[in-house]
């Protein structure tokens, strides 16, 4: 907490923004992006800028830098870096700065370095051009750093270009490369956004020891709550380009003094262990556009709290306590804890009349396998190899009437390929489906109409998946004719009805997608899904790609519709905090098979198979006060080309026993109910082992 | 990278083994009978027979088409019918004038399409890059003879520059001949000059928005060395692909250049050729043609693998 006054020494400010505002000059006209923004970064602290997209806080970091695109600028206020002004300082000296006393992270590794430059010359080039170091200095300097930011092998990876390194790697390439010269200030722009969880919390640990380990102050942006509390000191929360608040980590989670704040905490699902589900809170209306700012307070229209007073003028961000709290509510001292707000706004949903367990089966997938011929090797067509991709190689999972299956895994666990085998559009080469004990064909085309019918599917990116050039109330009403045969008034009809039952408005039946916003769109396509009437709908990753509070609302639309129609879920995603709030039992996968499957609450306490144990350990918890087991997982998803013998997870297992598990397929260890694990450690030795491990649950908020 | 290099380079022998195939049948198509024009029209059925007896040309196709391409392989290229001289030295030496033209304007119009391409993507939206992108745009739709035309009546006879024949003896040196090689290389080169351009500027402009550029302008690094380090490297990838194919559009064009500036190149001689229906001097003609053509592409694969890591050894 070294913002706090009550620390020994005095804090040492690296960065100090006062007062900063930027400008986009647009063809819509002047975008007021950033406005009136301060803030104290001290050494050795970290500040997280939080927001959704479109609040500003990759502006505010960037012009704050003052590396701007053309057509941005700063328009007032000033920036000091260890007491240099850095607003109207000239390019030159800037170019000083930057490299040497400002280093920067970005999103996407892969993308940030440059693909036909290898890694060493990469980073050699910053010591190069700022310390002065001859050629071979600066390589010796660059291992220095790789092995620094724990990289296996340094000399080897000094050789290699960008594509031949995993995402995590990479990332510790870019951070080594920011810390080459020791900068005052680092700057994380949404670092481990690109990664997977396991992968993330690697990359998480690191940034946490660096930050101990270098002379630096640290600003991290991040849209992702749960990432906040394992990096941040101090928190800013940012809302269409202002502060909403500042405070330190756990006041901040504790007892927020902004109405923004306290909805955001109560968009992301909590992790709790009674079958009682809670609906998520959820803001309504979206972020203001920069050109429509509302008067006043600009939150004052979405606002629970909201009185006449904060439509008159715009509060400014004022320390609350004197102790550094800093919010820019009127009514700081009415806003509730988020305990007490989740309780007043959010329902109890229905208890589904059955246990997880019990409901009738409605799809049995039985052993299926989707294998893939590969690229070839081999120079003659006659005698070329084909390499054999295992997407999915024997998976049985079984969905229950009215209930939701969550599946769960790093990218590159064959997911995504089980729903397409579901569906039909990527057939199971072997194996069987039954739908409510039919057997279904592997493939779409084959399937009879009244069978399409009855699954559907939601995909990742809503942008993609709806024709540009289709009105919304077309793709809603097209299954209606199609696959229910109605007529175009009737269907016309019922699309208006289905709009309706996710909450958009009529005037959205001629809109064209581009139209929509994400979350919007992702309605329109969760209407297109339910417009079949269906028994079972995929839910391919439907809210990874949209803001946290678009999330939530969408995983309580998919919740309400579920009470309401009694339809079952496939919801597949990498996030395990949404997947338990969704489901009833959940599937754990790995390299295209199943390591876990059984009651949600099963599945997420002790006996873990240790592969969930690892993803429960890394999935970042919104909750300073949750304390998680330090597992990590070394290494990468290995490729389905490429299946490793015995058990699949030996060579990343955390528990590995020895040559047992590399060279025999573990067999499955029966639990309570469906509980299942697929391991050569049994349960009782499991239960031991993770005996201390967490368990994810925070306060009592479920009841 | 050797597997990689020799699939390319069998790739190539198969295109080429397929054009001379073609190339044979089409010669075979064309209308009118050799033994009929090189004799004349009075000559009797008797001679006609004896000539094509000589010829070859009453053997079965795939025996003529066999000893055509093996000759071919060997360096034995017949005897023209027309010039009555080997086909040969005569196709090697148009060739050898051929190739200073096609030299002369490749080294215009490479370094001048990257550099205008570069211009225009550094000034992207102002009026320099509106200039060289609509002239760009305008010179690939104008043929050959149009723009040879139009630069002959500018050049030559308006301002009297430089002269519109380009008919160089044998013998005559670099230098002296150099002046008669300006418009026809200009000629040439303008339509591959706008594909550069044009390639250049997009790509360019694509790496400069990229996230490494970023990075590169926030490791403190000067404007020039994030171009010459980060950008350019990456953009002239695409460019060098053009560059190659633009050999392709160089013959092309020579074909009708060197007909317009009366210059005696190969694609004169094809011409010459094709009008006397002369078949060993089509036949070698075309087949050297599709060799260059088929050989620079082949370069530009191999040299943009090597200039791009990410598709090396596949």
């Amino acid at each position: 907490m070294a913002g706090a006054p009550t620390t020994s020494t005095a804090p040492v400010p690296v960065l100090e923004v006062d007062g900063l505002s930027i400008e986009y000059q647009t063809e819509q006209g002047v975008l007021k992006a950033v406005r009136d923004v301060s803030l104290v970064v001290n050494c050795h602290e970290s500040f997280g800028i939080v927001g959704e997209s479109g609040s500003g806080k990759s502006t505010l970091a960037m012009g704050a830098i003052r590396y701007l695109a053309s057509n941005g600028r700063v328009t007032s206020g000033s920036v000091r870096l260890n007491g240099v002004e850095l607003v109207g300082m000239s390019r030159r000296r800037l170019r000083s700065l930057w490299g040497s006393s400002i280093g920067v992270v970005y999103q996407s590794p892969l993308s940030s370095l440059n693909p036909s430059i290898q890694i060493g010359k990469q980073l050699a080039e910053v010591a190069r051009l700022h310390l002065n170091m001859d050629r071979g200095a600066a390589m010796e300097r660059a291992g220095e750093m790789l092995s620094k930011v724990t990289m296996p092998d340094p000399e080897a990876v000094i050789r290699r270009y960008p594509h031949q390194l995993s995402g995590g790697m990479l990332q510790r390439c870019v951070i080594a490369m920011a810390l080459m010269t020791d900068p005052a200030l680092l700057i994380l722009d949404e670092p481990t956004t690109a990664l997977d969880v396991t992968t993330q919390a690697v990359v998480l640990d690191l940034v946490a020891d660096l930050k101990r380990e270098f002379d630096s102050a640290i600003v991290y942006i991040t849209h992702d709550l749960g990432v906040v509390t394992k990096i941040c000191d101090r928190v800013g929360v940012m809302y269409a380009g202002e502060f909403a608040e500042q405070a330190t980590l756990r006041d901040l989670f504790s007892h927020p003094l902004h109405p923004y704040t306290l909805d955001l905490l109560g968009c992301v699902p909590h992790f709790e262990r009674s079958p009682q589900k809670r609906s998520l809170v959820t803001i309504p209306g979206s972020i203001p556009r920069l050109d429509e700012l509302p008067h006043g307070c600009i939150f004052s229209p979405r606002c629970g709290f909201v009185e006449d007073a904060c439509r008159a003028a715009r509060p400014p961000l004022v320390d609350v306590d004197g102790r550094g709290h800093f919010s820019a509510c009127r009514r700081w001292n009415i806003v509730p804890t988020p305990a007490e707000y989740r309780c007043e706004t959010t329902e109890a949903l229905t208890v589904a009349e059955e246990a997880p367990g019990q409901a009738a089966s409605l799809v049995e997938i039985d052993n299926i396998e989707t294998h893939f011929k590969g690229p070839t090797s081999g120079f003659w067509p006659g005698r070329r190899q084909h390499a054999l991709i295992r997407a999915v190689d024997g998976v049985s999972l079984t969905v229950r009437r009215g209930q939701t299956l969550g599946v769960v895994g790093e990218s590159g666990s064959g997911k995504t390929t089980i729903a397409r085998a579901i569906i039909g559009l990527t057939p199971a080469t072997s194996g069987e489906i039954r739908l409510a004990d039919h057997t279904l064909e592997p493939a779409t085309a084959k399937r009879q109409r009244n069978v399409l019918r009855e699954i559907q599917m939601v995909f990742q990116n809503p942008d993609a998946s709806l024709n540009p050039t289709r009105a919304v109330g077309d793709a809603i009403s097209r299954p209606l004719v199609l696959l229910r045969g109605m007529g175009r008034n009737e269907a016309d009809e019922k699309a208006k009805e289905l709009l309706r039952a996710v909450s958009l408005p009529i005037s959205y039946f001629e809109r064209l997608p581009n139209e929509l916003s994400g979350g919007e769109k992702q309605r329109v396509a969760i209407a297109r899904a339910f417009a079949a009437d269906p028994q079972l709908i995929l839910c391919d990753e439907p809210i990874s790609s949209l803001d946290v509070s678009v999330q939530g609302s969408l995983m309580n639309l998919l919740m309400q519709l579920q009470i309401e129609q009694r339809t079952s879920y496939v919801f597949i995603s990498h996030d395990l905090s949404a997947v338990q709030h969704l489901s009833d039992t959940i599937a754990v996968v790995y390299v295209g098979r199943v390591m876990e499957v059984g009651d949600a609450i099963a599945v997420l306490t002790p006996p873990f198979h240790p592969y969930t144990e690892a993803l429960v350990s890394a999935v970042p918890v919104a909750d300073p006060d949750v304390k998680q087991n330090p597992i990590r997982l070394g290494g990468t998803v290995p490729s389905a080309m490429n299946v490793p013998t015995g058990c699949r997870f030996h060579p990343r297992c955390p528990r590995y026993l020895g040559d047992i598990c590399r060279d025999q397929e573990p067999p499955w260890r029966h639990g309570e109910g469906a509980h299942r694990i697929y391991c050569h450690i049994p349960l009782e030795e499991l239960t031991q082992l993770q005996a201390d491990t967490l368990v994810l649950a925070s306060e009592g908020t479920g009841g | 990278m050797l597997r990689f290099a020799t699939r390319r380079v069998s790739f190539v022998l198969l295109t080429v083994f397929l054009s001379s195939v073609i190339i044979f049948s089409a010669t075979q198509i064309l209308p009118g009978d050799v033994a009929g024009v090189v004799l004349g029209r009075f000559a009797s059925e008797e001679a006609k027979a004896t000539l094509r007896h000589e010829l070859g040309l009453d053997r079965p196709l795939v025996v003529q088409y066999g000893s055509w391409l093996g000759g071919f392989v060997q360096g034995d290229w017949g005897n023209s019918l027309s010039a009555k001289t080997e086909v040969r030295p005569l196709v090697f030496e148009r060739l050898r004038a051929s190739a200073v033209l096609a030299g002369v304007a490749f080294l215009f119009y490479v370094p001048t399409g990257i550099l205008l391409g570069l211009i225009a993507a550094l000034r992207r939206n102002t009026w320099v890059d509106q200039t060289i992108s609509v002239g760009s745009l305008a010179f690939i739709g104008l043929p050959e003879f149009v723009s040879a035309v139009i630069l002959i009546s500018i050049f030559s006879i308006q301002l009297g520059w430089l002269p519109s024949q380009s008919t160089i003896d044998p013998g005559t040196g670099f230098v002296e001949a150099f002046p008669k090689l300006i418009l026809p290389a200009i000629t040439v080169a303008l339509t591959s000059l706008a594909y550069i351009v044009r390639m250049t500027r997009s790509s360019t402009v694509d790496v400069l928005q990229t996230d490494y550029v970023r990075t590169a302008n926030l490791k403190g690094l000067p404007p020039h060395r994030v171009l010459f380090t980060h950008v350019l490297r990456n953009s002239l990838l695409p460019t060098v692909t053009v560059v190659a194919i633009g050999v392709g559009w160089l013959l092309g064009g020579l074909i009708i250049t060197e007909s317009v500036f009366a210059y005696p190149g190969i694609g004169r001689l094809l011409l010459f050729a094709i009008q006397r229906r002369d078949l060993p001097l089509i036949q070698a003609t075309a087949l050297l043609i599709v060799l260059i053509y088929s050989f620079s592409n082949l370069i530009a694969d191999v040299l943009y693998a090597v200039l791009n890591p990410r598709i090396r050894y596949t």
